[in-house]
């Protein structure tokens, strides 16, 4: 009898991992399908205008490198505050802060930075957006950092000190090259999270069917398009949806897999 | 140099302290209106935008205000005129007034993530157990690799395949609108499955080995170490990933917006259309204004506390087993 | 003159009530290798990690007595507890180097690893590291093994390697005292063998203190001994005396084995 529970119990788990991968088949069939039976090169030389998809690749990759550039310095000097500087509860409190923004609604994000961005500057821009993007990026970084750097040994540290060298060198020149191959994976995956993004970018930098370097104005963006040309009622527009979408996928599964690579190879 | 640096990594760490109380100040600020405005009604309130026309007192006897759509009598708190307009007004002109009431995308968004939690908790732990007992080393590796991929995907695509794949076929199977609680739900579910898989999956592999070979040497099958064993062992790290899940859950927009129906409607039975709180604010944050744009950050605010909550409430329970 | 002088040194960790150390009285000779033995949890690596006060990189510790230090150049002794601002704890640490039980090699080249040191004491000149390296590295018993990698990361070498790399790196500072911190414990015997044949060699330049809870250990190859059982010093003197006729019936007892 409990061999026969024991069973069932091993059937039902083997199937759950069926069904998840057949969830994720699924979906990157579909994609496939649709996405490519609507694709052709000239969506990389038209702008939405024209009905490609330029703009909006180049746009989005824009937004997610501009709220790299916000958002990684800050998310690793926290980080390195915490694990290396921090005092208890100071430390503490920030970490728990950080990981409860990183559990924030996407949309509280961009109607705050809505309210403190957009309306006072009178209008949507590509900055809001990069920003709604960095708030995003700046939690997943720290606690990246925060977790990386905990992974190296105490030892470490002592050998740097005892040897004169100063706090920051230590942390600089030996416990952050020590962690470095997994922060720079966690911080890969945190890119590829906010360049897939729709959410912050609604109503902070919204998108625009042109090609546009401008971040003071609407900023064109893949990912808000999708959205719009999924609600418009022509099958052109839904066809260019489904393209968008497996570009979009493309791009986050080739820099998710890069980052888990990298990992791979350091072993 | 060092003090530099110090500082330099002390303000970062701070900043995150000011963006989180700046959030909470400016969704108040902008919800204030709404908020003096409706009170705590709101919450209760299935009324979403909905227009009042509150006759002037001189035309009736008592103060009762007439709803446009049916014939309900809705009660003195709802009216706005005071004494002084009375005076300005007459029986042609009557002042209308908007009122906006939370009920609806609150219920939505309570709704659909207990669907998803519901859906998603055995399937993820099925996988969990599989990937972290069950499966030989390399299988679980990439089944693993497989299970963080279907997370890397965007919140847009699962709107895009739920709207167009899956939901077709869950209404064909229960019946019921394409667009409901249920398939939003479901998709909602699919979304958070790998994360809370992944995470139970790192907690059980915490479990020292001696404890799992202590229980099979003792003749126990597989099934019983897991119950016995592993899952009391990592019990406060599963309900981490769930509680974490659930706040993932709580502020999904893009799956959700796709396949919710987005209307504000209380829905009667789990297949019919509704609204959640991000979908409200994604789908009408564009055109409102005043006091219907202050509305939508009350929303925000009701949102933002209850994910809020839900974390500090996960972190809380960590800390108190972890001692 | 000894090269340190302990003087009724107590020492107690940060929110713990009783000090791990009382009123240790203890020199450390020149050009000598003093070893400190004991039970686990007697204070040996507690005593040694004060010697370059790396306790510091956890605040709230207590001090009480005197630990000093020789100035070579001025012949003065300087007590070491009363430094408090960085650039004194980065000089006394050029002059006290230690060496730990894990084997902690930088994650950069061997070169940069040896180097490491004499770039923070301010040596650019690329001939000058060049020299130094080599001359440390020699001085390890490491060159041969390596002089034609020293580009490459060292996280390559085997553990004994590492370990005299550790040594190398420490060495190459040029201090007055090294400390060991049970630098064998992590290594398989032949290994052990040539680190042991190492410290010998070293004294000649440096003063050493070694803690070690190998007694055989600290028969071969140190000079002095320091016995040590629950925060006190119970006995100190030349290691023969120690090991072939000790004074207190607690040392006899460790090193015949009754506990430990």
């Amino acid at each position: 009898m409990r061999l026969l529970i024991n069973k069932i119990f091993l059937a039902l788990s083997i199937l759950s991992a069926g069904i998840g991968l057949a969830f994720l088949a699924w979906i990157l069939i579909t994609l496939f399908m649709k996405g490519l039976s609507s694709f052709h090169f000239s969506l990389f030389l038209n702008d939405l205008i024209d009905g490609g998809l330029r703009n909006l690749i180049i746009g989005q990759m824009i937004l997610a490198g501009l709220a790299s550039i916000i958002g990684i310095p800050l998310g690793m000097t926290a980080g390195i505050y915490i694990q290396e500087y921090g005092q208890g509860r100071y430390a503490a409190l920030i970490r728990d802060l950080s990981d409860i923004m990183m559990s924030a609604p996407s949309i509280v994000i961009g109607a705050f930075v809505y309210a403190i961005v957009v309306v006072p500057m009178g209008g949507t821009s590509g900055w809001a957006g990069a920003i709604a993007l960095a708030i995003m990026m700046i939690p997943v970084v720290i606690n990246t950092t925060d977790s990386m750097l905990s992974l190296v040994p105490r030892e470490l540290r002592e050998a740097g000190i005892a040897l004169g060298a100063s706090k920051y060198k230590v942390i600089i020149d030996i416990v952050i090259r020590a962690a470095k191959v997994g922060i720079m994976t966690g911080i890969l995956l945190a890119f590829a999270r906010i360049i897939g993004e729709t959410a912050p970018l609604l109503f902070t930098s919204e998108t625009s069917n042109y090609f546009s370097l401008n971040l003071n104005e609407s900023f064109p963006s893949l990912t808000v398009s999708i959205y719009d040309l999924a609600n418009e009622p022509e099958e052109s527009s839904r066809d260019l949806a489904w393209a968008a979408s497996f570009i979009l996928t493309v791009m986050v599964l080739i820099i998710n897999l890069t980052g888990r690579f990298i990992t791979r190879n350091k072993k | 140099m060092e003090k530099i640096f110090q500082k330099l990594s002390l303000s970062s760490a701070t900043l995150v302290f000011i963006l989180l109380i700046g959030i909470f100040i400016t969704l108040y600020t902008a919800a204030k209106p709404a908020i003096d405005e409706f009170g705590l009604h709101f919450i209760l309130n299935p009324d979403w935008n909905k227009e009042l026309v509150i006759e002037s007192p001189s035309v009736t006897t008592d103060s009762t205000t007439k709803n446009i759509e049916d014939d309900t009598i809705v009660d003195e708190d709802d009216m706005i005129a005071d004494e002084d307009d009375d005076m300005l007004l007459d029986d042609e002109d009557d002042a209308v007034k908007t009122i906006y009431g939370g009920l609806v995308p609150i219920i939505g968004t309570l709704l659909t993530t207990i669907i998803a939690l519901a859906f998603a908790l055995p399937i993820a732990m099925g996988i969990a157990v599989f990937l972290a007992e069950i499966a030989p080393k390399n299988i679980s590796y990439i089944v693993g690799i497989a299970i963080e991929l279907l997370a890397a995907i965007p919140s847009i695509i699962f709107g895009m395949w739920g709207l167009y794949y899956f939901a077709p076929i869950i209404s064909n199977l229960v019946g019921g609108y394409q667009v409901s609680l249920l398939t939003a739900g479901l998709v909602l579910g699919v979304m958070i499955l790998p994360f809370m898989a992944a995470i139970t999956r790192d907690s059980m592999n915490t479990t020292p080995a001696v404890l799992k070979e202590s229980a099979y040497a003792l003749g126990a099958t597989k099934f019983e170490v897991i119950k016995d064993i592993i899952f009391p062992y990592s019990k406060v790290g599963i309900i981490g990933s769930i509680i974490l899940a659930l706040g993932r859950a709580l502020g999904e927009t893009m799956a959700v917006a796709f396949l919710i129906g987005s209307i504000f409607v209380l829905p009667h039975k789990v297949t019919d259309p509704t609204i959640s709180i991000p979908v409200a604010m994604a789908n009408n944050f564009g055109e409102a204004s005043g006091l219907g744009e202050s509305a939508l950050f009350y929303l925000a605010l009701i949102l933002f506390i209850i994910s809020f909550a839900i974390i500090s409430l996960a972190k809380f329970y960590f800390l108190k087993k972890a001692k | 003159m000894p090269v340190m002088n302990i003087k009724k040194f107590s020492f107690t960790y940060p929110g713990v009530e009783h000090p791990s150390l009382k009123s240790i009285t203890l020199p450390i000779k020149k050009n000598k290798i003093t070893a400190l033995i004991g039970p686990s949890g007697c204070g040996k690596s507690t005593l040694l990690r004060s010697m370059n006060r790396i306790h510091d990189l956890y605040p709230g510790n207590k001090y009480d007595g005197k630990i000093e230090l020789l100035d070579f150049e001025t012949g003065k002794y300087q007590n070491i507890l009363e430094i408090k601002k960085e650039n004194e704890f980065i000089e006394l640490r050029q002059k006290v180097g230690m060496i730990f039980q894990k084997p902690t090699p930088f994650p950069m080249s061997i070169f940069d690893n040896v180097a490491y040191g004499l770039k923070i004491a301010g040596i650019k000149n690329k001939s000058e590291l060049q020299d130094r390296v080599e001359a440390a590295l020699k001085g390890s018993a490491l060159w041969k093994e390596v002089h034609d990698r020293l580009d490459k990361s060292a996280m390559g070498l085997s553990g004994g390697q590492q370990q005299r790399l550790c040594i190398a790196r420490a060495v190459a500072v040029k201090p007055e005292v090294l400390l060991f911190d049970e630098p064998t414990s992590a290594l398989d015997p032949i290994s052990t063998g040539a680190i042991e044949e190492l410290i010998v060699e070293l004294k000649k330049d440096v003063s050493i203190a070694i803690v070690t809870h190998n007694m055989q250990q600290a028969s071969r190859i140190s000079d002095y001994t320091a016995f040590m059982y629950l925060g006190d010093l119970i006995e100190y003197d030349k290691t023969e005396n120690i090991f072939l006729n000790p004074k207190e019936k607690q040392t006899e007892d460790y090193i015949t084995g009754r506990f430990g």
